[in-house]
């Protein structure tokens, strides 16, 4: 079976319904969250090491940023 | 094994379901244990495009059944006497060290993973934005924390909503934000734009007007039916990330559909 694409190639198309307008006085544009909210909402893209399993990468850095919840998107081997 | 591995940090851990189901791109050595011809090790991988049975490892943290996973393309690079190379592109789940094995059985010789590098989890890449390694998110924080200056965080942390990139997504109105966060389902006068390609039970992101993520939910119309919709159910909420309150409550006159 030939290759299939991956979710990464699928190209999609905005489709409007309604226009509206955003009042600034409520929330922030991600990229503009105050620290602390940033850290909160933030990802980090990692490399892994090599010899660290996947939790204990996570928990290292959990304990570096000294942060209450940490989460990782799939165990890469040891 | 290394390679991408997107750390969520505190409440964006709830979206991190958007991440083991989206799709990896590994870098591959696989040993074999007997001599094959490069043409017939290039047909085998090329087999493996398509969905495949696995059954997950005795050292997984998942039930051991039986269970599919598509895999998206097998790219052959090239081999060194027993080592092959190659590039594979899978669904989220799929063992790689249980591809190898089963490439080795098929070819007869048999075979193992001797290496793996994740080059791809869903949206982020080696090559991609904010790529750090452990050492620089230690030493960037240790930076902020020094000289607080905000823009240093930005150097190795970046925010939850690049996680949900390749979600389609909904995005709605301010008025409707707040009862999303109260776990209310999605209805259609809510809704301003989305994404094309969406169907019944596509898993999507709802967003404000300033990109910020309110929740993951499941889609019970497609793109096209939701556009003409005026009320109804179009989505159920899966998982609420923004906190309640940081939209105010807005009362409608009418709340029936």
């Amino acid at each position: 079976m030939p290759r299939t694409t991956p979710p990464w190639e699928i190209k999609r198309e905005l489709q409007i319904k309604n226009e509206d307008t955003t009042n600034p006085k409520y929330g922030h544009e991600p990229e503009h969250r105050p620290p602390q909210d940033y850290i909160r909402y933030g990802v980090i893209n990692l490399d892994k090491p090599a010899g660290p399993t996947s939790h204990e990468v996570a928990a290292w850095t959990k304990k570096i940023l000294k942060i209450a919840c940490i989460g990782h998107g799939g165990t890469l081997e040891a | 094994m290394t390679g991408i591995l997107p750390i969520t940090l505190e409440d964006s851990t709830k979206i991190v379901q958007a991440l083991l189901y989206s799709g990896k791109e590994y870098v591959c050595v696989m040993k074999l244990h007997g001599d094959a011809e490069e043409e017939q090790i290039k047909k085998v991988l090329l087999e493996f495009e398509d969905e495949i049975y696995q059954r997950p490892p005795l050292r997984s943290s998942v039930k051991r059944q039986l269970r599919t996973r598509r895999i998206y393309y097998v790219d052959y690079f090239e081999m060194n006497q027993r080592n092959v190379l190659f590039k594979v592109g899978c669904e989220g789940g799929t063992y790689i060290r249980k591809l190898c094995y089963d490439i080795g059985e098929i070819l007869g010789v048999g075979a193992h993973m001797q290496e793996l590098r994740r080059t791809r989890a869903g949206p982020f890449t080696e090559n991609g934005n904010r790529k750090v390694t452990l050492h620089e998110v230690a030493y960037w924080f240790g930076e902020w924390k020094e000289k607080k200056e905000d823009q240093t965080l930005k150097k190795f942390i970046q925010p939850m909503e690049n996680a949900l990139a390749l979600l389609p997504r909904i995005i709605v109105r301010d008025s409707a934000v707040d009862a999303l966060c109260h776990g209310a389902n999605l209805t259609a006068p809510g809704v301003l734009s989305m994404d094309s390609g969406i169907t019944n039970d596509s898993i999507i992101a709802i967003f404000t007007l300033k990109g910020e993520a309110i929740a993951l939910a499941k889609a019970l119309q497609s793109t096209e039916e939701i556009v003409k919709l005026d009320h109804g159910t179009v989505a159920t909420l899966q998982r609420v990330v923004m906190p309640r309150g940081t939209y105010p409550k807005v009362w409608r006159s009418s709340r029936k559909e």
